[in-house]
């Protein structure tokens, strides 16, 4: 037994009540307007006229703090100017390159030495010191061997 | 300032001047026309109704008008047109920014500009303030660093706060914020526990936050003291003693209409009397 309508039948009814909400609706007949491309841009405040500086200020040690929000407002606005001109920006780093490449090395030696086996440790950490290559590469595995019956 | 409105709108008076570019018609680049319309006026004084007009060839050149103008305090875009609306002296800053430089005393607030405001009434969760325009700005409480609903902050009324516009336009109320956009402070807030407040003209304000101010270099030549000076031509001054302050109170107010040299010799003997 069905119950309900069919896909096709659904879809038609859709269709016709989208139809008759869109006659529904109002629209203006005007041809198309095209916005025209300003080209002349109207600015009200005076500030980046004439290239105006932070309102606070202080002299002569009075208040260091608003002495150094001066500094920091100041050359936050030239290096907004020179920002313009470099593509690109490098983060600042607390560590040198060299020494987080460093860091890292000891770091992938200490986790390796960490996670392997006891038998392995003494070979690993031997042929890392060793330049000279006097040491022998390790002998075979040595698994478990199944008893025979 | 309404009979200047009223007089930049009116064209058909006979003193209001047209500069075209007539005696360059055949132009390949439009914006070389602009640009000169604009060069021969620098530097010269304008009043309100001088109309800048480009006629520009409207056949295909879609391509070349990729540069903009911007027009500062002082110049309207009226269509394909910039009418001049106050009376003062053309300035230029490259690479396309011209403006009218002139004088007034009355503050009209614009966005992003930095001003003195005092509290004057705290209603539920904004503070109005007073900036010295035609109506009292709105300042939210959340509009301070580090303040959330259950943590104020305590501003009182009568307090002064330094903030800037977020919107201030002539069809709505301007709001005042004390943090910028990342949320820091950045020096804005309530400030002046101690100090004194007094008004200068918008000028003078300029002259002083001007990259390189002669009048700046000069004062703080005398003694220490800290400055706050607000776009709407408040200016906020501290110094170690009430004589002090009301010493540089009165050679800003001074500095006015002085020119250059009276300004130096006057601080120079303030200087002197003082040491």
């Amino acid at each position: 037994m069905q119950r309900g309508l069919d896909a096709e039948l659904k879809k038609q009814l859709d269709e016709e009540e989208k139809r008759i909400i869109s006659d529904e609706h109002w629209f203006l007949d005007l041809p198309e307007l095209k916005a025209k491309e300003n080209y002349i841009i109207e600015e009200r405040s005076c500030v980046p006229c004439e290239d105006l500086v932070y309102g606070r200020m202080s002299f002569r040690g009075f208040n260091p703090e608003v002495e150094k929000l001066m500094l920091l407002m100041n050359t936050h606005k030239e290096e907004e100017e020179d920002e313009e001109e470099d593509d690109v920006s490098r983060m600042e780093t607390d560590i040198t390159d060299e020494e987080m490449a460093r860091r890292y090395e000891s770091l992938v030696e200490s986790m390796r030495n960490k996670f392997a086996k006891k038998r392995n440790r003494s070979t690993v950490t031997k042929s890392e010191e060793d330049v000279n290559c006097n040491v022998v590469g390790d002998q075979p595995k040595k698994v478990f061997l199944k008893p025979q019956d | 300032m309404l009979f200047l409105h009223f007089y930049c709108e009116n064209k058909s008076f006979s003193r209001s001047r047209k500069y075209t570019n007539t005696g360059r018609s055949r132009c390949f680049l439009a914006m070389d026309t602009i640009h000169a319309c604009f060069k021969e006026k620098i530097g010269e004084v304008l009043l309100p109704g001088d109309v800048f007009s480009f006629r520009l060839s409207e056949s295909g050149d879609g391509s070349i008008k990729t540069e903009k103008i911007i027009c500062g305090p002082g110049l309207r875009r009226n269509g394909e047109e910039v009418q001049v609306c106050k009376s003062g002296i053309l300035r230029h800053k490259q690479p396309n920014m011209y403006w009218i430089d002139s004088q007034q005393r009355r503050y009209v607030p614009a966005k992003g500009e930095s001003v003195i405001g005092i509290v004057t009434a705290k209603s539920g969760d904004i503070f109005k303030v007073d900036v010295g325009g035609s109506e009292q700005a709105s300042l939210s409480y959340l509009a301070f660093e580090g303040a959330t609903k259950r943590n104020r902050p305590n501003v009182q009324v009568g307090d002064l706060v330094y903030g800037q516009f977020t919107i201030a336009n002539k069809d709505m109320e301007p709001e005042l914020v004390c943090i910028d956009s990342c949320g820091r402070a950045n020096g804005m807030g309530v400030f002046g526990a101690d100090g004194l407040l007094f008004k200068v003209s918008l000028g003078l304000v300029r002259r002083l936050l001007a990259p390189q101010s002669e009048i700046i270099k000069d004062l703080e030549k005398i003694f220490p003291f800290e400055l706050v000076v607000g776009m709407n031509g408040r200016v906020w001054v501290k110094a170690k003693t009430v004589q002090q302050t009301l010493i540089v109170t009165n050679l800003l107010e001074t500095c006015e209409n002085m020119t250059s040299q009276q300004r130096q010799t006057l601080f120079k003997r303030v200087a002197e009397g003082f040491l």
